[in-house]
């Protein structure tokens, strides 16, 4: 059995973004992918904690209320909001392709600028209609 | 020689990830669920009129609302622990930290699903 190669020498993504490999939409985007994915995983447990305190009663729900509502709380529901309608739209954008299509490069770039102006168009939207 | 294969490998149809195109496919399974229930999520959770207790169980007892809520659910979590899964295994190196990593993040997934399941069952069906 030959001796395994040492993976200390190749970067994993994201380390060789700015380090060996300029920013460019394409990578960028992806990797935006990745991380609103895992902002939005721990966000299910916000989710589950507004479910559940919802189920538990008026003081459980009291508690939550008070935390949505604070300025961090506001912070974090805005940022989530973008992440979940950034990963929808570049998921659509995958699904696309998953399907074979938009995969020349100039397709590829329209769709990616389309997804940072729709994702940013819906996340305004979703809260201009929350506080209207 | 036509195909190398075993006859056992054959007649699972796996290659050599283990599962197939299972995960794949249940990915894109789940994110085209997904896609009109996020859409819907996000716009009535923002156009309902408070935040308060009061209307939010008034919502959820709703119960084509309690439906599509129990549905995205479970395509949720289910994306959820599909997405994580490649995450784990793109980078923790050390098998024993991976099967480790991978299985908690799998459980605490269901946890979560059943426990948010069971309580949009319980607004819908009267007991909050």
């Amino acid at each position: 059995m030959s001796a395994k190669p040492s993976s200390a020498a190749r970067p994993l993504s994201p380390f060789m973004l700015g380090q060996y490999y300029r920013f460019q939409l394409t990578s960028v985007l992806s990797f935006a992918h990745r991380l609103t994915g895992i902002a939005l995983s721990f966000g299910t447990l916000v989710l589950a904690w507004w479910l559940i305190a919802a189920a538990s009663g008026p003081e459980a729900y009291a508690v939550f209320h008070r935390h949505a509502t604070a300025w961090y709380g506001q912070i974090l529901l805005f940022g989530w909001t973008w992440a979940l309608l950034y990963h929808f739209c570049n998921g659509v954008r995958h699904l696309v392709w998953d399907a074979g299509y938009a995969f020349e490069l100039k397709n590829v770039y329209r769709g990616g600028y389309a997804v940072v102006a729709a994702s940013a168009v819906l996340t305004v939207a979703v809260w201009i209609v929350a506080y209207a | 020689m036509k195909n190398m294969k075993s006859p056992l490998s054959r007649a699972r149809g796996l290659g050599s990830a283990k599962s197939g195109v299972q995960h794949w496919w249940m990915q894109r399974v789940t994110a085209v669920a997904l896609a009109p229930l996020v859409l819907w999520l996000a716009f009535a959770v923002a156009s309902l009129p408070g935040g308060d207790y009061a209307t939010a169980v008034h919502w959820l007892r709703q119960p084509w609302v309690a439906v599509a809520m129990a549905l995205f659910l479970v395509a949720l979590f289910q994306h959820s622990q599909l997405g994580l899964q490649v995450v784990i295994e793109d980078y923790v190196g050390n098998e024993a930290a991976k099967l480790t990593a991978l299985l908690a993040m799998k459980f605490a997934h269901a946890l979560l699903a059943v426990a948010s399941v069971l309580a949009v069952l319980k607004i819908a069906l009267g007991g909050a």
